[in-house]
């Protein structure tokens, strides 16, 4: 999909329905946010092009605008047309300037992105990240607010040192970056507040 | 007319409410000529961003930019703008004025978003999917899934304190809460007891200070881990921020000067409630007046199961 000069751009199609797709897209993303590490699913009609999942482009385009400085990996770089089009977000090189960031390649080190400011905590990147699987994978146990007790998530295709990096994440609370996995039509949110636990029995046992 | 049913034809107008405020009533059609929910994309978009930060930062006022609104500051501005940013046509929503379902403030907005989004509206807090609140929280205890909006008038717990927005910014980020506590401390020097009847600042997750919007004291052991989730909109000092679900919400005290809600040696003169919010209200021009439930959706479903006061 990389635009050679003579070639036409391809964009990837939008919401069907603009207004209430963002709103339902947004629903389910709110919804992942206020119970972290539960499985939200987005439910409109979507089919983006490889790498893109239809859960990432739903994030997108109910979540940014011209106001929100957005940053690519290099996975999703084939996608920066069809994201000019639909969102008008300025697309910037250094992840720390970017108010989202769309990892549909590996996820690069969380301290890479903007951390926002103890007076400012929420001028923090938002790091949508595309995952191999959720509900598969390496266990977790999460804490925190918006969960009762505790959550088990299993997700597959973090980085190993994920778990360390999120703890890292969570001491500057209540600076940090919010990050939401997503994997086809699947959310997950990890807002900053919340701690990961790995799960105990596959290091303790004996 | 004598005190009784005077006090019934206010406390109880759910008996003879119009077609508009009936409980799980068919589904409005929505308004032509304006955008679904009134607000423009773009503005929803923003109010969206920043209710996500505020539910990653729990007890964080997040700012936004807050719009005109076709009703004056302080009728629930900022509420509105977060109802309308978050409802969506499979909701159903509930607005409340001080508990009641029936006050001017509490249908027109009732009105405007069945006009402009085509929700359906109950006054059944169980019904409900959207709760738009101002100074209450339903007696009904709250459920999983349900969204709770509050419309608040100043959300810095610490305004009255500090006038400055840097300073107290600042106060916030250093987690600086000295100068709160020894609020509370004078008001237990001079009175004996924390004087805060309404608004009594929490302290959210171990760490933001936080105004819980004008609600009674008595409100304030709902906020504390409760199974829905909770945000707060103030429009003209646009601010949102909220509270999670599942989420600690510490009323401040001292160890010899524990928090704890009022209690009434009144019931309800309606229903015969004992553990609701009571007003008074006065019922005849003769100086006569009653203590009625406050939530009026929790009274009238009491006396449908066949509850009844005093009156």
């Amino acid at each position: 999909m990389t635009a050679h000069p003579d070639s036409a751009v391809e964009i990837a199609a939008g919401f069907p329905d603009p207004v209430l797709d963002s709103q339902a897209a947004f629903r389910a993303i709110l919804d992942a946010m206020a119970h972290p590490g539960r499985i939200a699913t987005v439910g409109m009609q979507l089919s983006p092009p490889a790498p893109l999942a239809p859960a990432s482009l739903a994030c997108v385009l109910s979540l940014c605008d011209h106001e929100t400085p957005l940053w690519l990996d290099d996975a999703a770089s084939s996608l920066a047309a069809s994201f000019r089009f639909h969102c008008g977000a300025p697309l910037v090189g250094a992840p720390d300037r970017a108010a989202f960031a769309l990892c549909c390649g590996p996820l690069p080190a969380l301290a890479g992105f903007g951390q926002g400011t103890a007076e400012y905590p929420e001028h923090s990147t938002t790091v949508i990240c595309q995952v191999s699987a959720l509900g598969d994978g390496v266990p977790m146990t999460l804490r925190g607010p918006g969960i009762d007790g505790g959550q088990q998530l299993s997700v597959a295709g973090l980085p190993d040192d994920f778990s360390a990096q999120w703890a890292a994440n969570g001491a500057l609370f209540p600076q940090g970056v919010d990050v939401i996995l997503t994997q086809g039509q699947r959310l997950v949110a990890l807002p900053r507040s919340v701690k990961i636990e790995p799960e105990v029995g596959t290091c303790m046992s004996q | 007319m004598n005190a009784p049913t005077s006090a019934k034809s206010l406390a109880m107008p759910a008996e003879t409410k119009s077609a508009e405020t009936k409980p799980a009533e068919a589904k409005p059609r929505q308004e032509a000529g304006y955008n679904y929910a009134y607000l423009d994309e773009q503005t929803k978009r923003s109010i969206r961003r920043a209710l996500l930060k505020a539910v990653a930062i729990p007890g964080y006022q997040v700012p936004f930019g807050s719009r005109e609104m076709p009703m004056p500051y302080g009728w629930g501005t900022g509420g509105v703008q977060v109802t309308a940013s978050v409802l969506g046509p499979d909701d159903t929503l509930k607005v409340i004025d001080q508990g009641a379902d029936d006050t001017t403030n509490a249908v027109s907005i009732r009105r405007f978003f069945a006009k402009t989004a085509g929700v359906k509206t109950t006054t059944r807090t169980e019904e409900a999917s959207v709760i738009q609140t101002r100074h209450r929280i339903p007696e009904t205890p709250l459920k999983a899934g349900q969204i709770v909006v509050f419309q608040v008038p100043i959300p810095e717990p610490l305004r009255w304190l500090e006038a400055s927005e840097a300073e107290t910014r600042k106060m916030h980020a250093l987690e600086e809460y000295g100068v709160m506590h020894v609020k509370l401390y004078e008001d237990v020097a001079r009175f004996g007891r924390i004087s805060v009847a309404y608004d009594y600042p929490v302290k959210v997750d171990g760490r933001y200070i936080m105004r819980p919007s004008p609600i009674p004291k008595f409100d304030n052991p709902k906020l504390d881990r409760s199974p829905a989730l909770m945000l707060f909109g103030a429009g003209r000092e646009q601010r949102i921020y909220a509270v999670p679900p599942y989420t600690e919400v510490r009323s401040l005290d001292f160890e010899d000067h524990p928090f704890e809600v009022e209690s009434w040696p009144r019931c309800c003169a309606l229903c015969g409630a004992k553990d609701s919010f009571l007003d008074e209200i006065i019922v005849d021009d003769q100086g006569g007046r009653q203590f009625v439930c406050s939530d009026t959706d929790y009274c009238e479903a009491r006396r449908a199961a066949g509850h009844r006061g005093p009156a």
